[in-house]
């Protein structure tokens, strides 16, 4: 199991795990924390899944890519930052075990 | 099936039909509400469809939901771009003499793109939060209003009168002058054919008057301090304030056009769906705080815009059938929202399901609908002041539907309340 924690924007921590290959998206659905919704399902079609990576992990959770889906839907959500990325293109591996995730105020 | 068949052997016919010769285009299909049937059979024997011939010409139907996602987010190869025929199975025409406004909904990046971020946050959850207590009274004095134990039709007194006035509301127009943004609404996506406008002529002239009214109104909002509504926030963002008036109208209309005829039907919509599941009208009495989840169920049930389409801009493969460059794609929503392979006991309306949300009403990818969360909004509160008011929404005669492929409407909904 690998650990996530994360951080709503009023400030309140949830650590959770999740197995191997799953994504952070489910760890938060699974876990029932609440500021995800992942409307489509986790492939990367809808951006309700938008998290602020901790500055710390960002080089190893990887940036967003320019060119592609993700960034295409990011461009349009709200409170965007360098960190943004969807949960649903996180999969979770040994090499994120201990994970801090920003979550924003809603989703949309 | 979702209401009761006008023809009682129609699912026997329809059963017998070649399945090269179904053609889901005709309008009147959706008013006698047998098309499920048809869309059933496609979604079981032909889900990627080829209809050579029909009143819009050949088209492609994309029936089940993976499908629908796959075109949806493809948006470098199914293009949106009004020029090529836009977004609906009936090309967009562009008409000598027609007044068109540029909307972002059909078209491809970049335009798109620069579009939609700049009016993005005038509906962003944050702001429209601001909106709800507003929108709460006033709901609530709609409903006030209405007759107990008689007959009335709830489209004409609640569905539209509630739309308009959250549409009012959303862009702080004079109140008394409401009935203007729907009427406007009507005739931004009217040809002379439905009746609405006499001539492409007199559309031209009220869109010129429609236009010159927002002016007034931007005019004044830029000159006071900015506020909560669309039209301030839009004079005063750094993204919108300086943009080229027209394009400041077609976008201003897409928010008034997308937010309905969608909502208007979600509303009735809702009240049949509940009629037509006593159980599910039951579990809601029981327990209100349901209706943050019925809401987005009543939007899957609904389908209030049954397709989009697209133009193909390269050959495509597509389960197993080639798609030819410049072919018209329709993705059939109303289909996807019903495939068991993608939604659990999809023919049911079912008010507590875990992922209410994994529907297809809003679409996905970039030009999935900016209105969905203030959609949902809306229907929230509308939902929770006639919770507070009437046990019973109750539906006492027929339905009758919209000649439409594209809007899901219902036309008339005779109805009697009974208090709580
Ligand atoms: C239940 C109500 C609604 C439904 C079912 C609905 C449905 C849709 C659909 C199907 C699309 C196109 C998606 C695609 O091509 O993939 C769309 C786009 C859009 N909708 Fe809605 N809509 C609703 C309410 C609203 C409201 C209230 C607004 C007002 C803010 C709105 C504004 C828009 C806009 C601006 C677009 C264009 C987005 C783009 O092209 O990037 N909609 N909507
Ligand atoms: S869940 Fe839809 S983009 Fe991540």
């Amino acid at each position: 199991m690998i650990k996530i924690t994360f951080v709503a924007s009023d400030g309140e921590r949830r650590e959770v795990e999740i197995e191997e290959g799953e994504t952070a998206r489910e760890a938060a659905l699974y876990n029932d924390v609440p500021g995800i919704d992942g409307d489509c399902g986790g492939v990367c079609a809808c951006a309700t899944c938008h998290v602020h990576v901790d500055p710390e992990w960002i080089d190893k959770v990887g940036r967003l890519m320019h060119d592609g889906m993700e960034a295409d839907l990011l461009q349009f959500a709200e409170g965007t930052t360098e960190y943004s990325r969807l949960a649903c293109q996180i999969p979770m591996k040994p090499m994120l075990d201990g994970l801090v995730l920003h979550l924003p105020e809603q989703q949309y | 099936m979702d209401s009761q068949i006008a023809e009682p052997d129609a699912a026997a016919r329809i059963a017998s039909i070649p399945i090269e010769e179904i053609d889901v285009a005709r309008p009147s299909l959706f008013q006698n509400d047998t098309i499920g049937l048809f869309f059933d059979r496609l979604r079981a024997e032909e889900p990627v469809h080829y209809c050579r011939e029909s009143y819009v010409g050949p088209y492609w139907s994309i029936t089940k939901f993976d499908d629908i996602m796959s075109v949806d987010t493809n948006h470098k190869v199914f293009s949106s771009e009004a020029k090529l025929g836009g977004i609906a199975i009936q090309d967009m025409h562009s008409v000598e003499g027609a007044l068109e406004l540029e909307m972002f909904i059909a078209m491809d990046p970049p335009k798109h793109d620069q579009q939609r971020k700049a009016v993005t946050p005038a509906v962003a959850p944050s702001n429209l939060q601001l909106l709800e207590p507003i929108i709460r009274k006033r709901a609530g004095e709609i409903l006030d209003e209405l007759p107990i134990g008689e007959d009335f039709d709830w489209v004409d007194k609640v569905a539209i009168e509630l739309t308009t006035m959250t549409l009012a509301t959303l862009f702080d127009f004079p109140w008394e002058e409401r009935r203007k943004l729907t009427r406007w609404s009507d005739v931004a996506t009217a040809a002379p054919e439905t009746g609405i406008v006499e001539s492409y002529e007199a559309r031209r002239e009220e869109l010129i008057g429609c236009a010159m009214y927002f002016k007034t109104l931007w005019d004044e909002r830029i000159n006071e301090e900015p506020k909560n509504d669309l039209i301030s926030m839009m004079a005063h963002s750094p993204a919108t304030r300086d943009m080229p008036f027209l394009e400041f109208l077609g976008n201003l209309m897409l928010l008034i056009v997308g937010g309905n005829d969608t909502t208007r039907n979600s509303i009735s919509g809702g009240v049949l769906a509940l009629n037509q599941s006593p159980d599910e009208y039951a579990k809601l009495d029981a327990d209100p705080s349901l209706i943050s989840k019925m809401v987005p169920e009543i939007i899957r049930w609904q389908t209030p815009l049954t397709h989009m389409r697209r133009t193909a801009l390269e050959d495509w493969e597509i389960g197993g059938k080639q798609i030819k460059k410049g072919d018209k794609v329709v993705m059939w929503y109303l289909s996807g929202n019903r495939d068991e392979s993608a939604i659990e006991r999809a023919d049911q309306f079912i008010i507590d399901r875990k992922n209410p949300r994994h529907h297809l009403s809003f679409g996905y990818g970039i030009h999935r609908c900016m209105g969905n969360r203030l959609a949902e909004l809306q229907l929230r509160i509308i939902w929770e002041e006639i919770h507070k008011r009437f046990s019973r929404v109750e539906v006492t005669g027929e339905p009758e539907r919209l000649f439409s492929n594209l809007v899901r409407g219902i036309t008339r909904l005779p109805v009697r309340l009974r208090a709580r």
